[in-house]
């Protein structure tokens, strides 16, 4: 795994539908400047930037990494940017990790981001070449086939997702970054919601927002100094990995990838972990339409296949349960879609440091466990993850 | 290129519809990407005010810590990545005429440039600044210019916060002259500071389809959908690939397939979209008979409520007379009224 990694500083904006008081750029710098407040730096500590977001279609800038150089004080430094669809923001930071593994670079800003308010994602999403048939719209009508095939498969009832809707949006009460706060959501509530992409419900999809998040990612010695100097402890990575499949592949299995399953495996033997449901005190796993949690519960080992959704059932993944899911909220309540891998990674690593807020895990934070950042885009191809810790690996 | 080529003459000598493979064109198709309305921009305080600036016929620039004006300003200094342009005394007015520090001629102007006459894009240091602007200058003919002439701007009457407001530079001091502003027609809020910007983008794409897509298009006119199977593994892909994506080798064999098959999983659609058939309709894979893949295709001639994970389906194509080289000569798969085909039996598929 190269040389040690850890995070010492995040920063992310308020996420909202639209963010009209500023640019482009000076959102990105925002959630840029808190991650370097937080770890009592300015970006002439800085040795290299790493960006990335979700398809150029989505703003219509073309290679916004060009444009953002001054906003992120880049200006004679190694830029570069990271395109792996709704992962991008968990590849973006394992780039950034892995400059700092290799003892290339002794402090990296990682910054992901999407203004999804210039434009409309489910548009862009749709814009099929002249070669194939319109006949899917958007996200959602490309993943309800595969969340239908596992509720098959598994045997699951019918209010599991919407048990999900239900437990990221009140985790989201206790979020001040988080988009959607509906503070009297109940199971009545999301059933009445427009069925849209059935099996999926308007409350069991993720909202549009706009947003950026940023890391400050260290070497050993940069990551000691920086947290005797602010009292902020770091978060040490201890597994960190990305994989990906072909999405047209005879044989693929749509709704359990191998990818998925091969990346945690490599996470999980970087960083010891052999039941990930008891060496992780939290997760923070990209579920983007409700019904993913009990589908990535079973592709990252936390469950048995075919019994993730018993999990759900049984309020395990709740915040008070043992093994709370997306404390935060999850992409289903904040979602600017380049933004929401890296935010994943960025609320593992505050839940280790023991800077999570109201929604601290409070068995994050003594060392013994792990949290786990996570991550997928495309069609179910690309994955990206890494398990955090307050101890040094 | 090599690999397709080769897959298309072996395909020729093994398909059964030979005939039909001779009538393969190799026309492009023409794919517009562009977002109804244009994409929007927040434009900040200071790109704002810059435009703001334009808007009432006025030209200014943001100074730097080291002094220097910036025209147009950035929100960020270049060096030293400090925030701009976020004390009114930073702020310079500019110009409005300006030298001209280098430029080249354009004899052919396109539809969207701002002149449709032969003219100079030129970059433009105002008086008063340190950098130049891009724009347009209108001097009749090439011999009138030159590096170091001095140019002023030519405003429009219809200004709406974008550097188009300058119509163009002319030769000379000026004078400068600013028409009293004639409101855009949807602009009722035209005196508040410009915050937000629309700017449509068209994209014109001519794709090919290439070796394997036309024999496979050739086939759906003749009302016939054709597969490339793996010389490795021996799965048959539909649509055809020309490369295994499991095995990375070409995918050389063409299959003919039936068009019935199984219906693997799908979405019942309540969001309408442009393009998209009326809601709600049913998207869907189908695993043809003889296939290694499933398709997505549309499932339509049954009730949504009635649409089974098993149920086994049709093809439903356009009458002869109406067929086209398209995807769309299949409309949409039907059942078959055969018995439902057990999940276990297709789920490796899914
Ligand atoms: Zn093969």
């Amino acid at each position: 795994m190269g040389n040690r990694c850890a995070v010492i500083g995040v920063g992310q904006t308020k996420y909202r539908t639209k963010r009209a008081d500023v640019s482009l750029a000076g959102m990105v710098r925002e959630a840029a400047l808190a991650a370097l407040e937080d770890a009592g730096l300015t970006f002439a500590d800085i040795d290299s930037v790493v960006v990335g977001k979700a398809p150029d279609m989505f703003e219509g800038v073309a290679t916004p990494e060009l444009y953002l150089a001054d906003a992120l004080g880049a200006v004679g430094k190694p830029m570069m940017r990271v395109h792996t669809a709704g992962s991008v923001g968990g590849s973006t930071t394992l780039v950034g990790a892995s400059q700092v593994q290799a003892g290339l670079h002794e402090r990296v800003l990682v910054v992901a981001f999407e203004k999804q308010s210039e434009s409309n994602a489910t548009w862009a999403l749709s814009t099929h070449s002249p070669f194939s048939a319109s006949l899917v719209v958007g996200a959602g009508g490309y993943f309800a086939p595969y969340i239908r095939a596992y509720i098959r498969r598994s045997g699951a009832p019918a209010n599991i997702g919407m048990m999900v809707a239900v437990k990221d949006r009140i985790n989201a009460l206790r979020n001040p970054y988080a988009h959607l706060k509906i503070p009297n959501i109940d199971l009545a509530m999301v059933e009445e919601s427009m069925m849209l992409w059935d099996p999926i419900r308007y409350l069991e999809t993720c909202p549009s927002s706009d947003g950026a998040v940023a890391m400050v990612l260290a070497s050993e010695r940069a990551a000691e100094a920086a947290g005797a100097a602010t009292g902020r402890p770091p978060a040490w990575v201890h597994g960190a990995a990305m994989r990906s499949e072909p999405m047209g592949m005879s044989g693929r299995d749509s709704v359990d990838p191998r990818a998925g399953r091969d990346c945690a495996a490599d996470v999980y033997r970087q960083a010891g972990v052999t039941e990930p449901r008891r060496q992780f005190a939290t997760a923070e796993v990209y579920v983007p339409f409700s019904w993913y949690e009990p589908m990535w519960l079973e592709n990252l080992g936390f469950a048995e296949k075919g019994s993730g959704w018993k999990l759900t059932e049984a309020g395990a993944t709740a915040f008070d349960g043992d093994i709370p899911w997306n404390p935060s909220g999850g992409v289903l309540s904040s979602n600017p879609i380049g933004a929401s891998g890296m935010i994943r990674f960025a609320e593992a690593a505050q839940q280790v440091r023991g800077q999570a807020g109201e929604h601290q895990v409070a068995a994050a934070v003594d060392g013994s466990r792990l949290a786990l950042g996570h991550a997928y885009g495309g069609g179910s191809q690309f994955f990206a993850m890494w398990a955090v810790g307050a101890r040094k690996p | 290129m090599t690999t397709q080529a080769s897959s298309s003459s072996q395909a020729a000598q093994t398909s059964a519809s030979r005939a039909s493979a001779s009538q393969t064109s190799d026309e492009r198709v023409v794919h517009v990407l562009e977002f109804p309305g244009g994409y929007t921009r927040s434009t900040g305080p200071v790109i704002g005010r810059f435009l703001t600036g334009l808007r009432s016929g006025r030209l200014f620039g943001v100074r730097m810590p080291d002094g220097r004006v910036l025209v147009p300003p950035t929100e960020y200094d270049p060096q030293t990545a400090a925030a701009l342009g976020t004390a009114d005394e930073d702020w310079v007015e500019v110009g409005p005429a300006g030298t001209v520090t280098t430029w080249t001629w354009v004899d052919d102007p396109r539809p969207d440039h701002p002149l449709d006459r032969p003219f100079a894009w030129a970059l433009i240091r105002p008086d008063g600044a340190d950098t130049a602007l891009l724009h347009a200058v209108d001097s009749g003919s090439k011999a009138a210019m030159a590096t170091g002439m001095r140019v002023h701007p030519t405003w429009r009457a219809e200004r709406t916060g974008a550097v188009k407001d300058i119509a163009c530079f002319a030769p000379g001091e000026g004078p400068a002259e600013v028409p009293a502003l004639v409101p855009a027609p949807d602009g009722e809020a035209e005196l508040e500071p410009v915050s937000m910007v629309t700017l449509p983008h068209r994209l014109e794409y001519r794709l090919r389809g290439g070796t394997v897509w036309n024999h496979f298009i050739d086939g759906m006119a003749v009302g016939q959908i054709r597969g490339t199977r793996c010389a490795k593994c021996g799965k048959v892909f539909v649509p055809p690939r020309g490369a295994c994506p499991g095995d990375g080798v070409p995918a050389t064999e063409w299959v003919d397939l039936p068009d019935t098959g199984v219906l693997t999983t799908f979405a019942v659609n309540n969001v309408p979209a442009a393009g998209a058939p009326e809601v709600p309709f049913i998207s869907g894979y189908v695993l043809l008979d003889g296939a290694d893949i499933a398709m997505l295709a549309l499932v339509s001639d049954v009730p949504w409520q009635e649409v089974r994970i098993g149920m086994r389906v049709r093809g439903v194509w356009v009458p002869d007379a109406e067929r086209t080289r398209s995807v769309k000569n299949l409309k949409w798969f039907a059942p078959t009224g055969e018995p439902d085909v057990p999940f276990e039996q297709f789920e490796e598929y899914v």
